[in-house]
């Protein structure tokens, strides 16, 4: 212990998420119990688990459209409580994608990509759109780009949906279930998209159920089950050696066998 | 007497038009000033409704429950004919403005709540996400997302509005209707009354009809 020469607070490299002790409820149900989950920068975690379990609440806690009711969540060294501040703060600098992309379907996908760097970061127009079309490019659908939400295929939507949150030049991505409701063969263009930007170094929780996805991209998985984190492993150990009993029953009717 | 000479007797038409002119002029000038404050108070009023701390959303609520409920006659006569007795006195046109912006402004604040209420949750949840602040969602993603929708149901109200401009004529208002019944009365001759039903017509039937437009081409998907 004493032979840290730092205490953990000032290290140089902090945690980019840290999630201490944190309980939530429902009215009277209990979501999410006595959780603790420290991400890295650079880390990318998969959140797993049958439905009702928690894990789609807990992502949404990290940029508070939940709050909290104990224990305490740190987004890059910034905590969340009722503070508005903190929350548009941490909000600005942790991009999410949804399960139904949620596009704003009266803008274009170049006004959906420009409205947040235009209205939160204070950028020009020229500026914005400049960077809009850089990352529209970078997800593959720079010629969509005049076109509305609605005349894109889901997958294409989803797309526009991750170059929307990346212009905000996020430190963190959240993705809940990003490929639950894309038809089978549109989910390839969004997990290609999410794996290029994984191998850029962004730090990422997805909520998933693409294994495969998990095991190539993923320092870690996370298991939960009724509102607990019951297990966490790296890919590799998490797939072949499951500790838990719960976790290798949903393994196992998951992976189909 | 034949009926032409006395329904549609175009000597007394002519002679009446300068008055009838007059009325179209007012009641367009109502129905204008009514439209655009109502519309603006309107929303106003729904946004107060829907995200005020709760003393201001009540008094919201009190505000269109009472002005959707009473008729207009009533409360143009009340405004007209009651307030002077506490030494408030309007004249005719204001006075007709504000009972119909009154109760236009309740329909709208009405019409707008539906509108917002149907926009989906995860709207305002992408917005938020990525650090909008609550003004520009409002602006920006919520409100022309509730006009889309609200567009059609605006417009039918606006409408029925503007027909009860009418209603100022009570007043004594110089509206188109009043003007018309003047004119009769002038006249001895109930052709102006017929020409100003025709004058009605003749800046409503394409309002109805831009109803029916719209409540196609923005119809639910």
């Amino acid at each position: 212990m004493s032979a840290s020469p730092l205490p953990e607070e000032l290290a140089p490299c902090p945690d980019a998420i840290r999630v201490t002790g944190m309980n939530k409820w429902f009215g009277e149900f209990h979501v999410l119990r006595d959780i603790d989950l420290t991400v890295r920068e650079g880390e990318r975690i998969v959140v797993c688990g049958p439905s009702g379990s928690g894990k789609s609440t807990l992502i949404r806690c990290i940029n508070r459209l939940e709050n909290h009711q104990s224990g305490q969540i740190l987004v890059n060294g910034i905590e969340l409580n009722a503070n508005l501040r903190n929350i548009h703060k941490v909000r600005s600098e942790v991009g999410m994608v949804f399960q139904h992309f949620n596009l704003f379907p009266h803008l274009t996908i170049l006004e959906n990509c420009t409205l947040a760097p235009m209205w939160v970061r204070k950028m020009p127009r020229a500026e914005a759109r400049e960077m809009a079309a850089h990352f529209l490019e970078k997800v593959r659908i720079p010629e969509q780009a005049d076109k509305y939400p609605g005349q894109l295929s889901g997958g294409q939507q989803q797309r526009v949906a991750i170059a929307r949150s990346l212009c905000m030049r996020p430190k963190v991505m959240l993705f809940d279930e990003p490929t639950s409701a894309l038809d089978p063969e549109m989910i390839k263009e969004v997990l290609d998209t999410m794996i290029a930007l994984a191998e850029e170094g962004m730090t990422m929780i997805c909520v998933t159920h693409e294994m495969g996805f998990a095991r190539q991209v993923a320092n870690r998985v996370v298991f939960m089950d009724e509102g607990r984190i019951v297990e966490q492993n790296e890919p590799e150990a998490f797939f072949h050696s499951p500790q838990n009993e719960r976790t290798r029953n949903f393994l196992g009717q998951i992976l189909g066998h | 007497m034949d009926f032409v000479d006395t329904f549609l007797n175009m000597a007394v038409i002519q002679r009446v038009l300068p008055m009838l002119w007059l009325g179209v002029g007012n009641t367009l000038a109502l129905a204008f000033v009514t439209l655009s404050l109502g519309a603006v108070a309107g929303v106003l009023i729904c946004l107060i409704r829907l995200y005020a701390p709760w003393p201001l959303r009540w008094l919201a609520i009190a505000y269109i429950d009472l002005f959707r409920a009473i008729p207009i006659l009533v409360l143009l006569v009340l405004i007209y004919y009651a307030l002077p007795f506490f030494g408030i006195r309007f004249g005719s046109f204001v006075a007709a403005s504000l009972a119909l912006g009154l109760a236009f402004s309740s329909f709208t604040a009405e019409v707008f709540r539906a509108g917002i209420q149907a926009i989906p949750r995860g709207q305002i949840e992408a917005a938020e996400a990525l650090g909008l602040s609550f003004p520009v969602i409002i602006l920006r993603v919520i409100l022309p997302q509730a006009f889309r929708i609200a567009i059609p149901a605006h417009t039918s109200n606006s409408v029925a509005i503007a027909k009860d401009t009418s209603l100022a004529s009570i007043v004594a208002m110089p509206d188109l209707l009043k003007q018309a019944t003047d004119a009769q009365a002038l006249a001895a001759n109930p052709s102006p009354l017929i020409a100003a039903a025709l004058m009605y017509l003749i800046f409503l039937l394409p309002a109805v009809r831009l109803v029916s437009y719209l409540e196609h081409r923005y119809r639910p998907i």
